[in-house]
């Protein structure tokens, strides 16, 4: 766990992150405009460090109703912002990248950041960056195999000569700068299924796995099956971080949670997926056993460590501000997970 | 309410044949209703590769959408090698899962014989129920033998496809009624 800078005796990290979607704010109609929505950003992260969230992720989605694409320079920007909460992505579009540039790019964070920065790498659940990138879907399982292991070996070697398919060869290539301890923690994003998770299992590498909605216990079969794929590649499963990631709102009740999240979430889904959600399902959702984290901050409190038991994870992370959700709404949830949540959590959660 | 017809072939005179004459009933009988006719055979459509439906350009995106808009689809589908046609089974690979939840979808189906009467039963309500559609149970099944240069000359089919398409509209009100009382009792 200390490769990846986790330490179990201070119990579950809490993250935010952001996708850095430019929605329009669903009862208003209006839609803030891009500058505003990355600075306010940039100002979530530090209200997140100053009420104790350990994680602060910033991810990439190259179409409409996106601002982050360059979510890398975003994380720069935190990174001089903040000064001890950690930065990640979430998640680098890795597959329309050079792993060479991504690397760059976060130990130059890392420095920034006096050893904060962390890459979460993924394949994206848009195809919109392909395109745009010119990157052949043809390509999408492979292309992403072959640049993750590349990072992984970039990572772990200061000299790297390696070869493949999708990138000119590197002979003895010194990647420059380093990160400040010598290496980054790299984390593969995982969608629901387990298809995914096993892959990131027999490489050995912590795993972000999104558990967006829906009952809690249908993404158990992943991580089950991520810790034994590791454990069947040699590795020891109780040495790599596993991390849950879902839709967060929390309110003063459960009534005020559900009103002030319904518009966002379903304005957003309807924009970016082209279907809402569910009322009925919506309904659902404050039950502990459902992954979607909507409710009052106790219903909050035991669904997370209701999940904690589930999957024995080391990080959640929270997307607070999906579908275009105003600041003062932001603010608040941040209140209410540093003041409330967070203390409930760590206590129950770290291991004297 | 708005109202798709779908012939979900781009070739043959039978599957549009039925729909030229689903929508001329729902003409007559629900002028309030939009009705739109998607005859398959009139665009020029691109496989599914995984982009959402909202992406694509051209007559991709204008049929994704029109149907995706619609309150009820009225699917037409001829038979080949015992199945649905490619073109239609790409018209639900182009669409999102879940995308005719809220949705009420109906069936008129061609065939050579009678030996596919069950197909849809066996293919295409399974596809139609895994993507979450109000489907109406009855579907009118026609031959060969009940058209006559492209016109339906078997009475018995004109009775069902009338009413077809008056069961596919209560439908959608039914479950309008519904969806609306369910609404009302949640306070978000």
């Amino acid at each position: 766990m200390e490769k990846y800078r986790i330490e179990p005796s201070k119990g579950m990290e809490f993250g935010l992150y952001s996708l850095g979607d430019h929605i329009p704010n669903p009862l208003t109609g209006e839609r803030v405009s891009a500058e505003q929505r990355i600075k306010e950003l940039i100002e979530a992260s530090k209200l997140a460090e100053q009420a104790g969230i350990d994680v602060f992720g910033v991810g990439e989605s190259h179409q409409t109703y996106f601002t982050t694409q360059a979510h890398t320079v975003v994380l720069g920007a935190i990174a001089q912002a903040t000064s001890k909460i950690k930065i990640t992505s979430s998640a680098t579009v890795l597959s329309v990248s050079d792993p060479v540039r991504v690397y760059e790019d976060f130990s130059t964070i890392d420095l920034i950041s006096g050893g904060r920065a962390e890459i979460v790498a993924g394949r994206g659940s848009r195809v919109g960056a392909y395109q745009l990138l010119g990157v052949d879907l043809q390509d999408y399982e492979e292309i992403f195999e072959e640049k993750l292991e590349l990072l992984m070996k970039i990572n772990e070697e200061e000299s790297v000569t390696w070869q493949g398919e999708f990138r000119a060869p590197l002979q003895n290539a010194q990647i420059l700068p380093q990160p400040k301890n010598g290496s980054l923690p790299i984390w593969r994003a995982v969608g629901g299924p387990p298809a995914s998770a096993i892959k990131a299992g027999y490489m050995g590498i912590p795993m972000m796995l999104t558990t967006l909605g829906g009952p809690a216990i249908n993404f158990k079969p992943s991580v089950d099956a991520y810790r034994e794929a590791a454990e069947r590649s040699g590795f020891d499963p109780a040495t790599l971080p596993i991390a849950t990631t879902s839709l967060f709102y929390v309110g003063d009740t459960t009534k005020e949670a559900l009103q002030g999240m319904y518009p966002h979430i379903n304005g957003g889904f309807q924009a970016i997926r082209g279907g809402g959600y569910p009322k009925q399902q919506f309904a659902q959702a404050p039950d502990t056993r459902d992954a979607l984290m909507v409710g009052s901050t106790q219903e909050i409190i035991e669904k997370m460590l209701y999940q904690y038991e589930l999957y024995g994870m080391q990080r959640f992370m929270a997307q607070v501000d999906f579908g275009g959700v105003p600041f003062e709404k932001i603010m608040k949830n941040i209140e209410i997970i540093g003041n409330d949540i967070i203390p409930a959590i760590k206590k129950y959660t770290a291991k004297s | 309410m708005k109202i798709v017809a779908l012939a979900g072939s781009n070739v043959g005179s039978k599957t549009k044949t039925a729909m030229l004459k689903v929508t001329d009933i729902l003409e007559h009988k629900y002028p309030q209703h939009e009705v739109t006719l998607l005859d398959l055979a009139d665009y020029s459509l691109e496989f599914s590769d995984g982009r959402n439906y909202f992406e694509y350009d051209g007559d991709t995106k204008y049929v994704t959408e029109t149907i995706m808009a619609a309150d009820a689809i009225i699917i037409g589908t001829p038979t080949f090698q015992a199945s649905i046609p490619a073109t239609l089974k790409n018209i639900f690979d182009l669409l999102p899962v879940n995308a005719f939840r809220d949705k009420v979808v109906s069936n008129v189906v061609t065939a050579g014989t009678a030996k596919h009467y069950l197909m849809v039963e066996q293919q295409l309500k399974p596809i139609l129920a895994y993507m979450k559609a109000h489907i109406v149970p009855t579907y009118v099944f026609i031959e060969e033998k009940d058209f006559l240069r492209k016109e339906i000359v078997n009475d018995d089919i004109h009775f069902r496809l009338d009413r077809l398409v008056e069961d596919t509209v209560l439908t959608v009100e039914a479950f309008e009624a519904i969806r609306k009382k369910k609404d009302e009792e949640y306070d978000f």
